[in-house]
């Protein structure tokens, strides 16, 4: 059975559309990566599987069951920023996680249940390469690390889904290029599914194991809310080839237009 | 060079700073010399002589009819009603102003009373809390309550409802109940802006603080004032006035290094 199951999803602001008949079957452990121009809906879809927003018509089913109303703790989220908490250490912004779940009222870990779940936490910073600034606050972190502290943040939760909202669209290419190993390793060790929305189509092209493009099928140049958009593209990465990275970013880049228009 | 991109240097800062400071102490005390030369015992522009005097007789000698060192009692019964006063008026504002900025059930119910109660001037209800209180300390430590408290609420709330959103769905994807959301996020995160909510407040308090006490009181330092202005005793109430200056600015300070120590992050361009 599949994981998460879109069934014939719509999803419409008073009547400007922003997503049209939305079909879609994803296993477990697969990483989706979701590019297409901007209000094409990528984030929009997003937030339906985060739970911030609910579908107009149609079904989104994870496991059979319809998405919960509100984010919880089977699906983490990193955003472009404001991931972390500033009043909290990198450690103490790991550890919350463990501490909102074992401590309903206090919140707070205290003597051997904190040592033990701050071994996890040491762990886990040292996995995403943050030992060294383990006790330091986030203002004092460069971009990319802030971003390695919001996934760790949210991998100690062992979610059942991980969502990236374009998390390495305000860094440096370089640093860029590092994100994407430590994300693939990452994703390799726990084997949660992703799905990330990117902005860069070359990002998408290569990292992870599917490429969901979001692209508007029809264009009204006098209107250009009046149709939504559509998974246009579905691909299986590796079997993508040049004339087709070529023939999806034409017609994003042409969407893009229509929508600037 | 334009004027806007021309900076003083620091010594050049400071002497800038303090120039009018000066100014006006060498204009008074050329016009207390004009008017003492003419008559020595004019009473409206006290020298230093006068005012050392003054501050001699009401700090370091024992009043006459009752014993006490005046201007310390003054001043011990004038902090004790400022700070009860601005201390309820911060815990009420830090418990309303989380919930009215955290949750939406409790703002629709409560924000508009807020707004409505801050716009009434405390002033024209001192009657009413005179009428309620009783002339004790109740009432002027409620003025100063009602005066500060509603504006710190909005305030708080405000200050809860600019964290970023991310924020407030990422703690939740971690896990957090909405108590936890108050405790672990909102709470550690308004504190030291509550802190800045009660330095900004201060100023109204001592405004309400004085404003009670030259009403109805038997001592503190706007009593004093109000009471020795019937003599036009200036020796007494400038140095009472610059003493209030002088607290007022230490009990800033001592918050804003307060603010410094406990929240490191948030001084630092953490937020």
């Amino acid at each position: 059975m599949s994981f998460i199951t879109v069934n014939n999803l719509w999803k419409d602001y008073s009547g400007q559309v922003v997503l049209e008949n939305l079909n879609l079957s994803v296993r477990q452990g697969e990483f989706c990566t979701l590019v297409g121009a901007s209000g094409c809906g990528k984030s929009t879809f997003l937030k339906m599987l985060l739970g911030q927003e609910t579908p107009s018509r149609g079904e989104l089913l994870l496991e059979g069951e319809p998405f919960p109303g509100e984010p919880d703790r089977n699906r983490g989220i990193v955003f472009q920023r404001y991931s972390v908490f500033p009043h909290l250490t990198v450690r103490q912004n790991v550890l919350l996680g463990l501490e909102l779940e074992q401590k309903p009222r206090l919140g707070k870990l205290f003597g051997a249940a904190r040592r033990q779940a701050l071994e996890k936490v040491d762990a886990m910073l040292a996995s995403v390469g943050l030992t060294p600034s383990a006790s330091k606050w986030p203002h004092e972190l460069s971009g990319g690390m802030q971003q390695r502290l919001a996934i760790a943040q949210s991998l100690i939760m062992r979610p059942r889904v991980l969502l990236l909202d374009e998390p390495f669209g305000a860094l440096d290419p370089g640093i860029r290029g590092d994100m994407h190993d430590l994300l693939l390793k990452l994703w390799k060790e726990t084997g949660t599914t992703i799905f990330m929305v990117t902005h860069d189509l070359k990002e998408g092209f290569y990292l992870g194991t599917r490429l969901l493009v979001f692209d508007k099928v029809r264009n009204d140049p006098h209107d250009p809310q009046a149709f939504g958009a559509t998974i246009t593209y579905d691909l299986p990465i590796g079997q993508t080839d040049q004339t087709l990275y070529q023939h999806i970013n034409d017609s994003v880049t042409e969407t893009a237009r229509h929508q600037a228009a | 060079m334009r004027v806007i991109n021309r900076h003083p240097g620091r010594v050049s800062a400071t002497l800038l700073g303090l120039l009018p400071f000066l100014l006006i102490m060498l204009i008074y005390s050329l016009a207390s010399q004009e008017r003492l030369a003419e008559n020595p015992n004019d009473k409206l522009l006290p020298g230093l002589e006068q005012m050392t005097a003054g501050v001699e007789r009401m700090a370091f000698q024992e009043d006459r009819r009752s014993g006490d060192y005046l201007m310390w009692k003054d001043t011990t019964a004038s902090l004790k009603r400022l700070g009860i006063g601005v201390g309820i008026a911060a815990s009420l504002a830090l418990v309303i102003g989380i919930l009215n900025g955290t949750l939406p059930l409790i703002r629709a119910n409560l924000a508009p009373l807020v707004s409505a109660l801050s716009m009434i001037p405390p002033l024209a209800i001192l009657p009413i809390l005179f009428i309620v209180f009783g002339l004790g300390e109740l009432s002027k430590v409620m003025l100063i309550v009602i005066g500060t408290a509603p504006i710190m609420m909005r305030d708080v709330a405000q200050r809860v409802r600019e964290l970023p959103g991310e924020q407030l769905i990422k703690i939740q994807t971690l896990g957090a109940n909405s108590w936890q959301v108050i405790t672990r996020m909102m709470l550690p995160q308004v504190l030291p802006r509550l802190i800045d909510a009660v330095r900004l407040s201060l100023g109204p308090a001592w405004l309400f603080l004085i404003a009670a006490e030259a009403i109805a009181s038997t001592e503190g330092l706007g009593y004093r004032i109000f009471l020795v202005r019937r003599y036009l005793a200036m020796d007494v109430i400038l140095p009472y006035v610059i003493w209030i200056t002088i607290l007022a600015i230490v009990i800033d300070q001592c918050l804003r290094l307060i603010n410094r120590r406990l929240f490191p992050w948030y001084n630092a361009g953490g937020h």
